[in-house]
């Protein structure tokens, strides 16, 4: 008998090797039962969350930058297309996205004021870069409607055609002095829970 | 040949997979759709798309211009 060196075992006591042969085989039988119960565990928490887990992806959409504004909706149109519920939360500028009129009559004044000051709505929102004076979104248009591209407002009815969910926040709307009159038809409304309960909930969540 | 043909030329992102996933709801598995795009990332996207919703690409070709897809519904 000899080791993996090619050195003589014959001379080592017989206990000693009994012992060693025990030793290993306890120390592979512990690994092997820690491994077991890690690997059921894991398969079982699988199993049961399988039902509970839901193909969610939820987006809240702050900016109201025309760029980024197209990015969100592809990305939630994209998910929709791929199977997923999509839950889209509009606070501060991206609330802007959801204008279908500006109202200024009956509002304090500076209320007014945002309303003048704010975009009327996404076909006239600018851009994050190269927006100067208004000249980009225009080239912006321009290109994109050259290249087939869909443009912000089609791409906003598309998603509510797809059943996104979409939901302003309320106490973003608030601060803007934005109504519920102002903004599009078939929106929800709510606060952070609203949006953390998706969330929670979700695979995919980003922030715009 | 396919079940359902559908027309995704000139078409840009996200249009062809949001056309697709609502073409592929009219067929039952099994069934085929042929597409047609001319989007760069058709490909990706579409190889993308069939493996998370369990549809399969049977045919994919490409001539330069046009991407011709067969996909069968899982």
């Amino acid at each position: 008998m000899s080791d993996l060196n090619g050195d003589n075992l014959a001379d080592v006591n017989p206990v000693l090797l009994e012992y060693i042969d025990e030793r290993i085989h306890a120390e592979i039988n512990e690994r092997y039962n820690t491994f077991h119960s890690r690997l059921e565990q894991t398969l079982k928490d699988c199993q049961s969350g399988e039902a509970k887990t839901s193909n969610r992806a939820t987006i809240v959409v702050f900016s109201g930058d025309m760029d980024k504004l197209i990015a969100a909706f592809i990305i939630s149109t994209g998910a929709v297309a791929m199977g997923m519920d999509v839950s889209m939360y509009f606070t501060f500028w991206g609330l802007t996205a959801l204008k279908k009129k500006t109202i200024i009559k009956g509002k304090p004044i500076t209320e007014k004021l945002m309303g003048i000051l704010l975009p009327s709505g996404p076909a006239h929102v600018g851009t994050s870069k190269l927006n100067m004076l208004g000249m980009g979104p225009m080239f912006f248009k321009y290109v994109m409607n050259k290249k087939n591209i869909e443009t912000l407002p089609d791409l906003i009815s598309l998603a509510s055609e797809m059943g996104i969910r979409m939901v302003g926040c309320q106490m973003s709307m608030e601060v803007m002095g934005i109504t519920r009159e102002e903004l599009i038809d078939g929106l929800d409304y709510g606060g952070v829970t609203t949006y953390l309960t998706d969330a929670s909930d979700s695979k995919l969540t980003l922030f715009i | 040949m396919a079940d359902k043909h559908l027309d995704c030329k000139n078409l840009k992102c996200p249009m062809p997979v949001v056309r697709i996933s609502r073409a592929i709801k009219e067929l039952s598995p099994g069934q085929t759709l042929s597409v047609e795009a001319t989007d760069l990332a058709f490909e990706a996207d579409l190889k993308a798309w069939t493996q998370k919703m369990g549809c399969e690409m049977v045919e994919f070709a490409d001539d330069g211009q046009i991407q011709q897809a067969i996909i069968r519904k899982g």
